[in-house]
């Protein structure tokens, strides 16, 4: 768990990011030194304790199965890049 | 000049109708014009549209209709959803992005009567502690302009110091709203989470993500978190607990009320002027007749580890949505990855890089239990420290951040030491608490603002904020101006 260990083209893959072998080293660096102070985590005893996902404890908040207005088709393709016939275009995705 | 005034004030004017909104939204244009060149605190925004909600708020004031912030010019930070507006989130990522709707907190403004304009400048993806994280350019901070305004919402502290509108929202993650009204010398309300909903708000870490006001005084700030709070079916992390009337609760009476200490906030890199100004803010509550106590939260060094991993890990999964395929701008790929990567890539800044793959790292599999579960583990530590104080004290007080506003450049190269600014300001947002940061003091040369942070339990932001102002009223350094904005 040594915070050289990370493999930052790794996880830059993982994360969709690419990375100039230049950021990487930086990031390597950088990243070093941010998980060695996380580890400072290591020193108490967190037996027995429940995590905290969120600070307020709400439980299945759900709303009524009715139909409601949403946002228009043309307004929800507006931002896109690239899209035709009311759809976004993407890359061929199989052969 | 109008544009210095406060919401309260301006209210008081309008319904009296001695000004127009037209004339106080002329003054806060004016003042762009004359100061944003100096500390760029906006990013855009169209003033015609402005004029035309302050003369479609004039006709209402003139029929006699009433709503709390009618005819008042609001800015916000680039981070929220403002129908028909650009957000960009202070990336390049977003491209030439137009919001589609309104988020709940503006929709709420804009109910409220409130001119909604102008899109302030922040630290990329709310990814900073002192804006210089922008794509677009650091904002100055309105005292020294040499020096950062604070982070994420530098722009939303620096145009409410510099007057350049009467009011602004910003986002708080682990200090955003808290850190930048210290360094700017406003105040700055990060409401408890679940109390204004994010519906419309770019998600950062969802379990800490919350909205909030940046105002001239407390009393303002009272009005805001009125208007703005609420339960919303748009935003099933916000809580149905019912809206006191704020700013009714200011009433200056805090005899009796008891304010905790903590001791693990006496630290060593705390700046000496920071801590004789919250000493002098302690002597003075207790001059007002509330009694302070010390208290312990022991796990408050293990606060910006914890923040620095729950933080990461969501944003890692909350800005995988930012892939060049529905919105922003796109780089193509031979393949859809490809696409994704080279996107993200070139339209991600270092920052927002390096967070995601630290979040990603933490997240992967035989990191988890070691990293992001343990990370929550100490989280219920923080958290359960704050309540067990607040069984016995109605507020905390602290210095909202060991320095005063440093210089551009100082701290950007070492993110290490930029997440430990934050230091007093991140442990708030783990535990779910509401905390407002005020003016009390400045430095001497330099003149720089100091705050005042006081914490407040869940919901608790009533009494948080009658204490706060209880101080203000006593002191009066909220009124002080920057020589930038009294120049002009």
């Amino acid at each position: 768990m040594a915070a050289a260990e990370i493999d930052v083209k790794y996880v830059a893959h993982l994360a969709r990011v690419a990375l100039t072998p230049d950021e990487e080293k930086k990031l390597a660096a950088q990243l070093g030194g941010i998980l060695g102070y996380i580890e400072k985590l290591r020193e108490l005893d967190v037996t027995n304790v429940e995590p905290t996902a969120h600070a307020v404890p709400l439980v299945n908040v759900t709303r009524a199965d009715e139909l409601r207005p949403s946002l228009p088709h043309e307004e929800a393709l507006r931002n896109a890049p690239r899209q035709a016939n009311g759809l976004f275009i993407v890359p061929k995705i199989v052969e | 000049m109008l544009n210095q005034l406060t919401v309260s004030e301006l209210a008081a004017k309008l319904a009296r109708r001695e000004v127009s909104a037209r004339e106080i939204t002329q003054s806060c244009l004016n003042q762009i014009a004359r100061v944003d060149g100096k500390i760029h605190a906006f990013l855009s925004h169209d003033a015609g549209d402005a004029l035309a909600q302050a003369d479609a708020a004039d006709k209402e004031l003139s029929g006699g209709v009433k709503k709390p912030l009618l005819g008042i010019p609001i800015a916000v930070k680039d981070v929220l959803a403002v129908k028909n507006q650009p957000l960009n989130c202070g990336s390049k990522i977003l491209g030439q992005f137009i919001s589609p709707y309104d988020a709940t907190a503006v929709e709420k403004l804009k109910a409220a009567g409130a001119i909604v304009f102008g899109r302030l400048n922040m630290d990329e993806f709310a990814m900073g502690s002192s804006t210089e994280n922008s794509a677009f350019g650091t904002t100055k901070n309105p005292w020294d302009t040499a020096r950062i305004p604070g982070g994420s919402s530098g722009g939303s502290a620096a145009a409410v110091a510099a007057d350049e509108c009467i009011a602004s929202l910003g986002s708080d993650t682990g200090g955003s709203i808290r850190q930048p009204a210290a360094l700017c010398g406003c105040v700055g309300l990060k409401p408890t989470y679940g109390r204004i909903s994010r519906y419309g708000l770019v998600a950062f870490a969802s379990s800490l993500d919350q909205i909030g006001p940046f105002t001239k005084d407390v009393r303002d700030a009272a009005t805001l978190l009125g208007v703005l709070s609420g339960a919303d079916p748009r935003d099933a992390t916000s809580v149905p607990v019912p809206v006191p009337d704020y700013a009714a609760a200011l009433d200056g009476n805090i005899k009796g009320l008891k304010l905790g200490l903590p001791r693990e906030y006496m630290i060593g890199g705390l700046d000496p002027e920071v801590k004789a100004a919250v000493d002098a803010a302690v002597k003075q509550y207790e001059k007002l007749g509330a009694e302070v106590v010390e208290i312990s939260l022991p796990h408050t060094d293990y606060a910006v580890a914890t923040y620095y991993i729950i933080a990461t890990a969501e944003a890692s999964a909350n800005l995988a949505r930012f892939d060049g395929i529905r919105y922003g701008a796109r780089i193509d790929g031979s393949d859809p990855i490809e696409l994704y990567a080279k996107t993200r890539g070139a339209g991600f800044g270092p920052e927002v890089k390096r967070r995601i793959i630290l979040g990603t790292y933490v997240l992967s599999s035989g990191y988890y239990d070691a990293y992001y579960l343990r990370a929550q583990k100490v989280r219920t530590l923080i958290r359960n420290d704050f309540l067990k104080e607040f069984e016995t004290v109605d507020a905390i007080v602290t210095p909202t951040t060991p320095t005063a506003a440093f210089k551009i450049g100082e701290k950007s190269d070492d993110p290490l030491q930029m997440y430990l600014s934050d230091i007093f300001t991140i442990s708030c947002n783990l535990a779910g608490i509401c905390g407002v940061s005020v003016p009390c003091g400045f430095t001497r040369s330099p003149k720089l603002p100091i705050g005042l942070q006081l914490l407040g339990p869940p919901f608790g932001e009533a009494r948080l904020l009658k204490l706060a102002q209880a101080y203000e009223q006593a002191t009066g350094w909220h009124r002080e101006k920057p020589p930038l904005t009294a120049g002009a």
